[in-house]
């Protein structure tokens, strides 16, 4: 009983087109069909967050998805973040602010924050911190996370009101 | 873990939903619904449930009804594909408002995103806040099979331990409140923000200025299906002023002595019955709005 289904959905801005069992998960779609490694697995069963995706925009643990659900889904991976090379300032706040050691999580949380900012652009601290618990991360402590992406939201800020001339986030407060 | 095989069927809308779970059963399989699936998903990868089929309402959510948030001046209606996460950031009348706040302690962001009103309904989770705040609300389930719609009224729903009164070829297809609840409010606790709570408490004070009429108390962790507590009701019932400590005190006395709760080694009767007290008393103040509620 594999029932196999050809499922199809973009990844990145590409569009794919996959043969897979129903239970396979969007982590291991990612993962073993596409090769999209940066995406981490880590408990399985939706806890620590670890394979946390944007699905339409939302953040989704992959675990937690059927790859079939996802048909016609429009995905973002990590992958996506960074463009031709360059880290994008969410994940270079990542690396300024210390907000990773191991960084098995890191993934997970990039995207979580990701689709926090795109959502609550105004998010206060508080706000991020509360979204942030969603995702374990056993190296950090979790405040150097809450700083690096409360600069990033900052810095986006800074940068919509200055109009277009990219705002640090070291001239942040 | 990796969930046990199974055969994935996608439905187009509820007849054929219906269809599918009656024809699978024929069949011989074990179907079940998949919507959000930020419970059944869990229970899988445990193989605590294998289901042999999966029927996805996933594209339904293309039926506008089925995502439909509706007030019609005295009843809120969810269509079955409501996500906690629409819920959290509707603008909901006041007396459901109690609905919105509650969400912050559904799992977290991206559980709330996914996982839906029924869905969390229909998994019947003792502790779960939707059933509590069924309870509180009066909703009414409203369920299609082969023979039609019925409407289950909340407190026929629950049969304990993850069991409802919707049938295996039943789907949910929109969940009435019917009992605005402008002072109320659910508070819970858990060993880690985001997890199952170990006892969750939700109240709603019927007042007139600041005189108690009347008032429902419900808990969640305390017996096999979350309950309404009569003994503390009828405190309420009794009257008083809802600033007063003795009755906020009284109340969840009253709670508190007549639960009979589970007893295990980590969470012990005693520990669930200490919680229930401090827990609904908060809820009560909360709900009156001399005790705030925690910020997100």
């Amino acid at each position: 009983m594999n029932d196999p289904h050809l499922l199809s959905l973009t990844v990145n801005g590409a569009e794919h087109e996959v043969v897979v069992e129903p239970r396979r998960t969007l982590a291991d779609v990612l993962r073993h069909d596409l090769r999209l490694t940066g995406t981490h697995v880590g408990c399985e069963h939706g806890v620590c967050g670890a394979c946390t995706v944007l699905v339409d925009g939302a953040p989704t643990r992959a675990c937690l998805v059927f790859a079939v659900q996802a048909e016609g889904a429009d995905v973002r991976t990590v992958e996506s973040l960074a463009r031709d090379g360059e880290l994008s300032d969410l994940q270079r706040a990542f690396g300024d602010h210390h907000a990773l050691q191991c960084g098995f999580c890191t993934p997970g949380f990039l995207m979580l924050a990701e689709g926090v900012l795109a959502e609550q652009p105004d998010a206060s601290r508080e706000d991020i911190r509360e979204a942030l618990s969603a995702n374990l991360c056993r190296c950090t402590g979790y405040q150097t996370i809450v700083d690096a992406v409360h600069a990033t939201a900052c810095s986006r800020r800074e940068t919509e009101r200055s109009g277009a001339r990219p705002v640090d986030w070291e001239s942040c407060s | 873990m990796k969930p046990a095989a199974f055969t994935y069927h996608r439905a187009h809308d509820v007849a054929d939903a219906v269809g599918l779970l009656t024809d699978l059963a024929a069949a011989g399989e074990d179907p079940k619904i998949i919507a959000g699936g930020q419970s059944l998903m869990p229970m899988m990868t445990f193989r605590l449930s294998r289901p042999s089929a999966l029927v996805d309402l996933g594209p339904l959510r293309r039926v506008p009804s089925m995502t439909a948030i509706d007030h019609d001046g005295h009843t809120l209606a969810l269509g079955a594909l409501v996500t906690h996460r629409a819920v959290e950031t509707a603008k909901l009348p006041e007396g459901f408002a109690v609905l919105a706040r509650a969400m912050r302690w559904v799992g977290h962001l991206p559980i709330r995103s996914r996982g839906t009103v029924a869905g969390s309904l229909v998994h019947g989770d003792a502790t779960a806040e939707w059933c509590l705040l069924a309870l509180l609300l009066d909703a009414v389930v409203v369920a299609e099979g082969p023979g039609g719609r019925r409407e289950i009224p909340a407190d026929q729903l629950f049969h304990g331990f993850y069991a409802t009164a919707v049938d295996p070829d039943e789907v949910v297809v929109e969940v009435r409140f019917t009992r605005p609840a402008p002072h109320a409010a659910l508070t819970e606790f858990a060993r880690r923000h985001g997890d199952f709570a170990i006892v969750d408490a939700a109240v709603a004070l019927d007042l007139d200025g600041s005189d108690v009429t009347g008032g429902r108390v419900v808990l969640g962790g305390v017996a096999p299906a979350p309950i309404r507590v009569p003994e503390a009701e009828a405190v309420l019932a009794a009257g008083g002023d809802a600033r007063d400590d003795a009755l906020v005190g009284a109340v969840a006395d009253a709670a508190a002595a007549a639960i009979d709760p589970p007893d295990d080694p980590q969470t012990t009767a005693t520990y669930r019955r200490r919680l229930t007290r401090t827990l609904v008393a908060d809820a009560c103040r909360q709900a009156a709005g001399t005790l705030q509620e925690p910020q997100p």
